[in-house]
């Protein structure tokens, strides 16, 4: 029997590790890919408070080694179902494991534009991941989809390397900062299509047009290489989704306090409902769900 | 078996003429995701002595990579008889690298 179960192995579930063993708990955290989580794509942190130019890789092996080291014990399983008694069982695609209380750390995945044609082109053509793939594009022509602060800084990015950005983008104005719309309107090689939405994927062996479509319904086609897709995230919750409350989007329900409305069933990082997904609100909502799960258990 | 670095010198050699199945490794220093998937290669190479797991640097070996449409890393591609056979593009859990060595 563990005290505390974490599912997520990223900044908030590992943070949350890290607090468990300071207070001496016994402590499981479950992973089913590798550690670190998304912030592993990161090729610089720059915002992070006293770590200016740490790589995500880094960041994140230094934060699994501090789990590690301070006793947390990792397994790489993917966890299929947990249970809301109290001795709650989590049961991975290995074994079946017992906590007094659980941290959900899961964190959230790309979202897809649901084209029909779309998974054929990943790595031809189609990418979610600016700093991971821009290289490959270099002198070419390609594409953004979004308005938030991703899809500016995708175009951002891409603009120094690429010949030609458009930046395609469903309303006629964007979501994310002021501070990177007016350096983006600077940029001789970015184009903006406003009101408009990607309909359509063509290409032999690989990607090479897009077709958009504006609002009123008028079509017309863009001849691309690259089509980088930066519409928000979807949160890993299938499979407790059953159990603790989630709001429209997917994302589970908590406040500040990191309670969802399960006793004993805490949740921390980007799988939680939240304004500001940042590595620094991960790593504190893993400290903070940590500290009430330890509160909770020790009130048992 | 351990990885074995490979650059356009030696890729015939080390992947296209090889008697054994090839997991060819397509990365780069600055890919996050790619320095997640070595260790996990390197230990299902020391597994392994029925196929070959080598390493290409992209971004020294950007002839490979465009030759093999390579646009997306970490990419790992099979090949047999000097034939591409499968391929998997991003970080995936031991296992399901296993299994496409495995389900041929």
């Amino acid at each position: 029997m563990y005290d505390i179960i974490i599912i997520g192995a990223g900044p908030a579930g590992l943070t949350s590790a890290i607090y468990a063993r300071r207070a001496m708990k016994k402590v499981l955290v479950l992973e089913k890919l590798s550690y670190g989580g998304q912030i592993i794509n990161t090729l610089s942190i720059e915002n992070y408070p006293a770590s200016p130019n740490i790589s995500g890789f880094d960041f994140a092996t230094r934060l699994y080694n501090q789990a590690k080291d301070l006793g947390a014990e990792v397994k790489f399983e993917e966890v299929l179902k947990i249970g809301d008694g109290d001795i709650k069982k989590v049961v991975t695609s290995k074994n079946t494991y017992e906590a007094k209380s659980i941290i959900l750390a899961t964190g959230s995945q790309n979202r897809k534009l649901g084209l029909e044609n779309e998974d054929s082109f990943i790595s031809k053509g189609i990418s979610y991941c600016a700093t991971c793939d821009g290289a490959f594009y270099k002198g070419k022509d390609v594409a953004v989809v979004g308005g938030g602060n991703t899809a500016l800084e995708d175009a951002l990015y891409l603009s120094d390397i690429v010949n030609t950005v458009y930046l395609i983008h469903r309303r006629d104005e964007f979501r994310g900062e002021e501070a990177s719309v007016n350096k983006l309107k600077l940029k001789e090689n970015v184009k903006f299509i406003f009101n408009s939405n990607v309909t359509k994927l063509i290409g032999k062996d690989k990607l090479e047009k897009a077709e958009i479509t504006t609002n009123n319904g008028d079509k017309s086609t863009i001849l691309i290489d690259g089509l980088f897709i930066a519409i928000g995230r979807i949160p890993f919750n299938d499979s407790f989704k059953d159990i603790v409350n989630i709001d429209q989007n997917g994302y589970i329900i908590a406040t500040e306090d990191c309670h969802t409305n399960i006793p004993g069933i805490f949740v921390a990082g980007d799988v939680r409902s939240k304004e500001v997904r940042q590595l620094v609100t991960a790593a504190s909502d893993g400290a903070i769900a940590a500290t009430e799960a330890i509160k909770f258990i020790n009130n048992e | 078996m351990q990885i074995v670095e490979v650059d356009k010198n030696n890729f015939k050699e080390e992947v296209i003429d090889s008697k054994i199945p090839v997991l060819a490794d397509f990365n780069a220093d600055w890919c996050g995701p790619c320095r997640m998937l070595r260790p996990v290669l390197d230990e299902i190479a020391s597994e392994h002595d029925d196929f070959k797991i080598v390493s290409i640097n992209i971004d020294d070996e950007d002839e490979l990579a465009r030759e093999y449409f390579v646009s997306s890393i970490p990419c790992l591609v099979l090949f047999k008889n000097g034939e591409e056979t499968s391929r998997s593009v991003g970080l995936r859990p031991k296992s399901e690298i296993e299994n496409m060595l495995g389900g041929e």
